[in-house]
């Protein structure tokens, strides 16, 4: 990416309101939901309204992410042959796997060429939601030089594991760490779960700082208003590491 | 001829008279004169008490052609106009001109009388959306409507250029020699200001109330000297319609986005300190600025002078914190607002006059340091349209915009760029409601557009991290998304005349040409 | 494209637009718009416009087509109008 993602603001791809007021909010990213947050009758709508949408509105003050359905499901390809035309910035794979990534990635090659555009020029965005991605998260993010950054699900993950999600979060504390870990060592971005209370900015705010500790570049946001104390968050982090560091060695 | 905003004006415009161009926001201080005033005096020992709206007709000698005034807190609970209009329709009675201050849904009947000819004139400073809007818009009226501001309209009443033969004022609580206040009683609407104009001006004034007192009506905010006649009916208004349970701040979250760019603008503008005074709507957009006003005051530790205009709970909570020192009341929005008027002394009422008047030693707007207002539609020379939907039919009217915009030292316009497909921001409003001289800056959601007229306020912004972009730029990015609209066909009849503050046309609105929109294609 | 059944895409809610589409018995493109008198007298030629515009891309014919409109900008009213045809022909 272009510049440090600190925010990635989700939108349901089906919400034409949604969809012309994503840019307002100045989040860095905004992530264009294709998958969970459209109904299965509204597939089909939903990705010519995001082809129409990418090539309408003003986007060029933000990274515009495609989140498509899976792979393994009827809508995933489908999904990729008709946005990855209008050229979004990357696309958002649920259910990844490390066969997936290198699925897309050679698609994708052939899709650009297609279109003229530069090899590569499409990212990709494995998203952590499993036991099985999140125990092999360091292959997924290596399986193609795309992989620029990887969003930790925990909502499907605890899921996935039987767990039931807690403003505090200790239930997700080993995911986050390995996530965050995995892709710092692979020297790429690593986006946190949202906050889902939306009216609990203090809340969100603690969050966002546990993130940050924990090592993400950035984090969710699941309504306009998150966006900007996100920010702050990762503004505030960036400012300290530009303190010099303590003269203390260990 | 044209007016200082570029609109074209006949010199005489039948049913109104003698057109006096807008020659700009300040051209009409200087030496005024008050009318004089007719009254019957009383002497002791009469009552004043009446058994029925019919008797007090018969007793004001209401007759063809007079001006009868309703001035109104009850909003789209008021049950005044209708009672009353409904016992001179059946007595005959007709050619009037009715001078209101608010026309609301629930005075749909009016339109009836429109169309007989009972009521072939009519005023206010607010029409909001329905049949009477459109009526008058398709020219149902004989004359054309006079749309004044809030200020305006009791300049207009003061100045003797609205004489009001009979004044019925809807009294939420009253006593039979003529006191009334607006604290107690089922239709308790807290201060009563558009009203004292007519109290003090109107040859006649008829108090009706649903609340008889004992004598006195303490507190009394419009007294026995100014009253001739005090009648009871069942019911003034439907407290439902009057006030709001509660008026919340918008949970929309681009409203949110433009209170909050607001609010840092007024910022960084450095208006936020201490003695600092505060208006803003009661929109939820507007009601969001001073949320975030309120936060901006409580982390500089800032207390403000006054807070004023159209009160919410919300404002009252800000003086009851120590934000403000005090309130200048001119219509209460809710219930918390009313209590707070009735308890609290530092929660002060004013009168129309005070708050907007330009013909006075200084209206209360003249104090006034920040100003949130809303917009139909603005365009690139800052003009407002608060008066016509972008069809051109009426939905509104200046309220207080035009008084605040001018008197305050920053008026902020806050609105979405696109409200649906709509631009609001355009290369020319339909109607001009507020000259943009008296406006200072526009803020949307996709960028903030200082008035070139504030070349102060550019260069004390020239490093802020705000989108400031030229509001031509604003334009373009609302014809971007919509398209450029059409411009909407009007013939040449006149069915309603604006008059700025201070009684000067700075527009009119002309009837559209019914073009019936797209008939299906076949 | 062949039109075969009725079909409809968009939504009625706030800047959407809810698209019907139904083969015709006579040839032909059949638009019927309906939005706030607001909208079409400043907006409905060129939302009638875009319609057809669409409809001919895809080589549709003899077709009614109905228009809800909730004040959607171009790019939605050209994707409802592409997603109503292509589940009326499937």
């Amino acid at each position: 990416m272009e510049k440090n993602t600190r925010s990635m603001y989700f939108v349901p791809g089906n919400e034409p309101k949604m969809l012309q007021d994503a840019p307002v909010f100045d989040p860095d990213a905004i992530v264009i939901d294709l998958a969970r947050r459209v109904p299965a009758t509204e597939k089909d709508s939903a990705r010519i309204l995001v082809k129409e949408a990418l090539q309408f509105l003003d986007y060029s003050n933000v990274e515009v992410i495609v989140r498509i359905n899976p792979l393994s499901s009827e809508y995933g390809l489908k999904d990729v042959e008709t946005i990855a035309p209008v050229k979004p910035n990357a696309l958002m794979i649920p259910k990844a796997r490390v066969e997936d990534i290198q699925t897309l990635a050679n698609m994708l090659s052939g899709i650009e060429q297609a279109q003229g555009l530069e090899e590569g020029t499409i990212k990709l965005i494995p998203m952590i939601d499993s036991i099985l991605g999140l125990e092999s998260v360091h292959s997924i993010i290596n399986a193609s030089s795309r992989v620029t950054a990887a969003f930790l699900n925990a909502e499907d993950l605890a899921a996935d594991y039987g767990s039931k999600r807690t403003k505090e979060g200790d239930e997700i504390l080993y995911a986050r760490s390995k996530v965050s870990m995995a892709c710092r060592a692979a020297g790429i971005e690593v986006i946190d779960t949202p906050y889902m209370d939306i009216n609990d900015s203090e809340g969100l705010e603690m969050d966002t700082e546990k993130a940050n500790l924990l090592g993400f570049t950035g984090k969710a946001a699941i309504d306009g208003r998150q966006v900007e104390a996100i920010n702050i968050v990762f503004d505030a982090s960036l400012r300290q590491a530009a303190f010099p560091q303590a003269h203390t060695h260990i | 001829m044209k007016n200082a905003v570029g609109v074209e004006l006949p010199e005489f415009i039948e049913g109104y008279g003698v057109v006096k161009p807008f020659a700009g926001a300040f051209a009409g201080y200087g030496q005024v004169q008050k009318a004089a005033v007719r009254l019957e005096s009383v002497q002791p020992g009469k009552t004043k008490l009446l058994r029925s709206i019919d008797e007090a007709i018969e007793k004001v000698n209401l007759r063809d052609g007079m001006t009868i005034s309703f001035p109104s807190h009850l909003r789209n609970g008021d049950h005044v106009i209708n009672q009353v209009m409904a016992v001179i329709a059946a007595k005959g009675i007709k050619d009037l001109h009715i001078a209101a201050t608010h026309i609301f849904p629930i005075h749909e009947l009016l339109v009836d009388y429109i169309k007989r000819g009972i009521v072939t004139g009519l005023s206010a400073s607010y029409i909001s959306p329905g049949a009477v809007a459109k009526a008058i818009t398709k020219g149902y009226l004989k004359n054309p409507a006079v749309l004044r501001s809030h200020g305006g309209r009791p300049r207009a009443i003061e100045s003797g250029e609205l004489h009001i033969d009979v004044a019925f004022i809807g009294a939420p609580t009253a006593d039979a020699y003529g006191n009334i206040n607006g604290v107690q009683g089922k239709a308790a609407c807290g201060t009563l200001s558009y009203g004292i104009a007519d109290a003090q001006y109107a040859d006649k004034v008829v108090a009706i109330t649903d609340n008889l007192v004992p004598y006195p009506a303490c507190p009394i905010e419009i007294s026995q000297e100014y009253v001739d006649y005090v009648v009871t009916v069942d019911s003034i208004g439907d407290p439902h319609g009057i006030v709001s349970g509660t008026l919340s701040v918008t949970k929309d979250p681009v409203g949110l986005r433009i209170a909050s760019l607001a609010a840092q603008f007024i910022d960084e503008a450095g208006y936020i300190k201490d003695g600092m005074s505060f208006q803003s709507g009661a929109g939820g957009t507007s009601l969001a600025v001073t949320a975030e006003v309120r936060k901006r005051m409580k982390e500089k530790n800032v207390i403000g002078s006054f807070a004023a205009g159209g009160v919410t709970g919300f404002i009252v909570d800000m003086m009851n914190e120590g934000l403000f020192r005090s309130v200048f009341d001119v219509q209460c929005f809710d219930l918390k607002a009313i209590a707070s008027y009735r308890d609290n002394p530092r929660h002060q009422g004013m009168s129309g006059s005070l708050y907007g008047n330009p013909n006075t030693k200084g209206a209360l707007v003249n104090n006034l340091d920040i100003m949130i207002l809303g917009a139909t539609e603005i365009d690139t020379e800052f003009n407002v349209n608060v008066i016509t939907g972008s069809d051109g039919v009426i939905m509104g009217g200046s309220g207080g915009h035009n008084d605040t915009a001018a008197g305050s030292k920053l008026s902020v316009i806050v609105t979405n760029l696109i409200k649906g497909r709509l631009p609001i921001v355009k290369s020319k409003v339909t109607t001009v409601a507020t000259p943009g001289e008296t406006v200072d800056v526009l803020v949307t959601e996709h960028g903030i557009a200082i008035n070139p007229r504030r070349s102060d306020l550019i260069v004390k912004l020239k490093d802020s991290s705000l989108p400031l972009v030229p509001i031509e730029k604003l334009k373009e990015m609302a014809e971007r998304l919509t398209g450029i609209p059409e411009p909407i066909p009007f013939s040449d009849e006149i069915v309603a005349v604006v008059e700025y503050r201070d009684g000067s046309i700075i527009d009119v609105v002309k009837k559209p040409l019914d073009t019936g929109g797209c008939k299906p294609r076949n | 494209m062949l039109i075969t059944k009725t079909a409809q895409a968009g939504s009625t809610v706030k800047s959407d637009v809810l698209i019907t589409v139904s083969p015709s018995e006579t040839p032909g493109i059949h638009l019927e718009l309906k939005s706030k008198d607001v909208i079409l007298k400043q907006f409905g030629k060129q939302i009638e416009k875009v319609i057809m515009d669409k409809v001919k891309e895809l080589g549709a014919d003899n077709v009614n087509i109905r228009a809800e409109d909730k004040g959607a900008l171009d790019y939605t009213i050209r994707a409802r109008v592409q997603a109503a045809l292509e589940r009326a022909s499937n």
